[in-house]
């Protein structure tokens, strides 16, 4: 056999800096919207959220009521709760459940920097889904204003807004965690979900018979500590409460998923 | 260059991959060897990070594979054809890969022309694709980042004649430019064709490594020889002592070739086929990765 003429250039890495954290990023953004699943789900947050606004705005201005924007933030704020969490959920399952783990790992072995791109894209989707149903919210209120004669007072500032996005990204976060502990779809929406509403029911149930529960529940339950950013009175107790609770229902399951991630063998 | 040390996994008692050491030479085809379940996947996994070594390690070009930025820049890979997101049209599964290494996208179109899927394969679903097809895509992304190092797991695994011809063009190719390929499959006819050196792997262990001529010289023993006149050249190799018998349409002789081409010549006899015989490699592996208790048995040859 001739020899042939080399043509490759040596094994140098000089030239090929590792992939900019940006770059992951945007990637990640495109991968929950770039399959049909990703994109209703998408979607469904703006038509859902357009959709029960549209409803409020009709019966509101047909039985003459008074609503404040807050009611009208509250109303959006039920769609984001559940889509919010399985956005969060799909982002880190999928990746899993089809198998693509197996080339992003492969190009970008550094898993926790996969993770890390994840979040940031999940959060950023979250926060354009949560601006959206906002603008969605204050165009509502705006038009029951006009249509009911009644003057708008928006009366929502900044720290109401921000309360709202952090109830929202919690809601992300707590989906991240539970796809992240199960790396499943189906499994983590199950689970999630039960966590948030069955044992929240429970919970509630505990605190009305057992009168001792009552004041441990709010350290403990991780929705019942929510329940205060969204009526915007948080004391230090409050913010306490919310931090403990996440023990347990956030950060726990995080940190076992995490682990999990990085040591996973992927099939 | 792709070098494997000691590499071991263990599953609780189950020893996957034993002691695996051997190179993959710049220029050169190796071809991985193995029945299924020998161990090939599990020692590439490792290969690429995707699983922790009980011990051992690998360097690719001198550098762990997970200590190499962007390494899809310099190592293609390709483990399982069918792990890809099924409702992602094939375009953008290679997309993904483009915007992650940081190529442009115009490399995506001449993956894609590369490897023969159309415009209108690429923008159907993953899911409505054949295996085929979908070798074709893993290797259009193990080739998007121009990488000089390929390991493919089973690449013509799906493939149709044609397509098996053509992955071995390219690979020879590929290797021909000075690039390391490092290739499994467990069907020998496969690789042989393709390989210039050969790891052979069975229930975890290497049982043979070497350059594919040294691996199949031990596989044959003697030669066919057809000639123009089967009974003077019989005849005349009796007269010689050589032991032969009848095979196929010529005579198996065991004897090298040059033995039995010179004697022709000395005796003026027209020879119309003179080829090394024997089981061929074929029945080496499968000797060679029949049972743990003969492997032990069996002279162990690592690469250098």
């Amino acid at each position: 056999m001739t020899v042939q003429p080399i043509a490759f250039r040596p094994f140098d890495l000089s030239a090929t800096p590792a992939v900019p954290f940006g770059r992951l990023v945007s990637v990640e953004v495109r991968k929950m919207a770039d399959t049909r699943a990703g994109r209703w789900l998408l979607i469904s947050i703006g038509l859902i959220t357009a959709a029960i606004l549209g409803v409020m705005l009709a019966v509101v201005v047909a039985r003459d009521m008074s609503v404040s924007f807050g009611d009208f933030l509250t109303a959006v704020s039920i769609p984001m709760g559940i889509l919010l969490p399985v956005l969060g959920i799909l982002s880190v399952t999928q990746e899993f459940g089809q198998r693509t783990a197996l080339t992003t790992f492969t190009q970008v072995p550094s898993r926790m920097r996969v993770f890390g791109a994840k979040l940031a894209a999940a959060l950023g989707l979250a926060a354009g889904a949560s601006a959206l149903s906002i603008l969605l919210a204050a165009v509502a209120y705006a038009g029951c204003a006009v249509m009911s004669d009644a003057g708008a007072d928006f009366g929502a500032g900044p720290s109401d807004l921000a309360r709202f996005l952090l109830v929202q990204a919690l809601g992300l976060a707590g989906g991240i965690a539970f796809g992240a502990l199960l790396l499943n779809s189906a499994a983590a929406i199950v689970v999630l979900f039960s966590v948030t509403f069955v044992l929240t029911g429970l919970f509630e149930l505990g605190a009305q018979t057992i009168g001792w529960f009552a004041d441990l529940r709010p350290w403990i339950d991780f929705q019942a500590a929510q329940g205060p950013l969204a009526l915007g009175g948080l004391g230090a107790t409050e913010w306490a409460q919310l931090v403990v609770s996440s023990l347990p229902w956030l950060v726990l399951p995080l940190l076992i998923g995490l682990r999990r991630i990085r040591r996973a063998e992927v099939k | 260059m792709i070098t494997v040390t000691g590499l071991t996994k263990r599953y609780g008692g189950f020893t996957a991959v034993d002691d695996v050491t051997f190179t993959c030479t710049p220029g050169r085809v190796t071809g991985f060897l193995g029945p299924n379940g020998a161990g090939k996947t599990t020692t590439m996994r490792m290969m690429v990070g995707l699983t922790a070594p009980t011990h051992g390690e690998v360097t690719v070009g001198g550098h762990g594979f997970t200590d190499i930025p962007n390494p899809a820049r310099h190592v293609g890979v390709l483990l399982d054809a069918s792990a890809q997101h099924a409702g992602r049209t094939g375009r953008e599964v290679l997309v993904l890969g483009a915007r992650t290494m940081g190529v442009p996208d115009t490399r995506v179109d001449d993956m894609l022309h590369l490897v023969g899927l159309t415009d209108a394969e690429s923008a159907r679903r993953v899911r409505d694709y054949s295996l085929g097809m979908r070798q074709r895509l893993g290797i259009a992304n193990a080739l998007l980042g121009d990488p000089s190092v390929l390991i493919l797991d089973e690449p013509a695994n799906g493939l149709d004649p044609a397509g098996i011809r053509w992955i071995r063009d390219l690979l020879r190719g590929f290797a021909a430019r000075g690039g390391t390929v490092l290739l499994s499959s467990h069907l020998l006819h496969e690789v042989e064709q393709v390989a210039d050196d050969m790891v052979l792997i069975g229930h975890g262990r290497i049982v043979a490594a070497g350059d594919k001529a040294t691996l199949l010289a031990r596989a044959h023993d003697g030669v066919l020889v057809e000639a123009a006149d089967p009974d003077a050249l019989a005849g005349a190799l009796r007269e010689e002592g050589l032991a032969h018998r009848p095979a196929g349409a010529g005579l198996h002789v065991d004897a090298p070739a040059l033995a039995v081409g010179t004697l022709a010549a000395r005796r003026g006899l027209v020879l119309t086929g003179l080829r090394p015989d024997g089981d061929g490699l074929e029945d080496v592996f499968f000797q060679l990765t029949a049972g743990t208790q003969r492997d032990a048995a069996l002279p162990e040859r690592i690469a250098a």
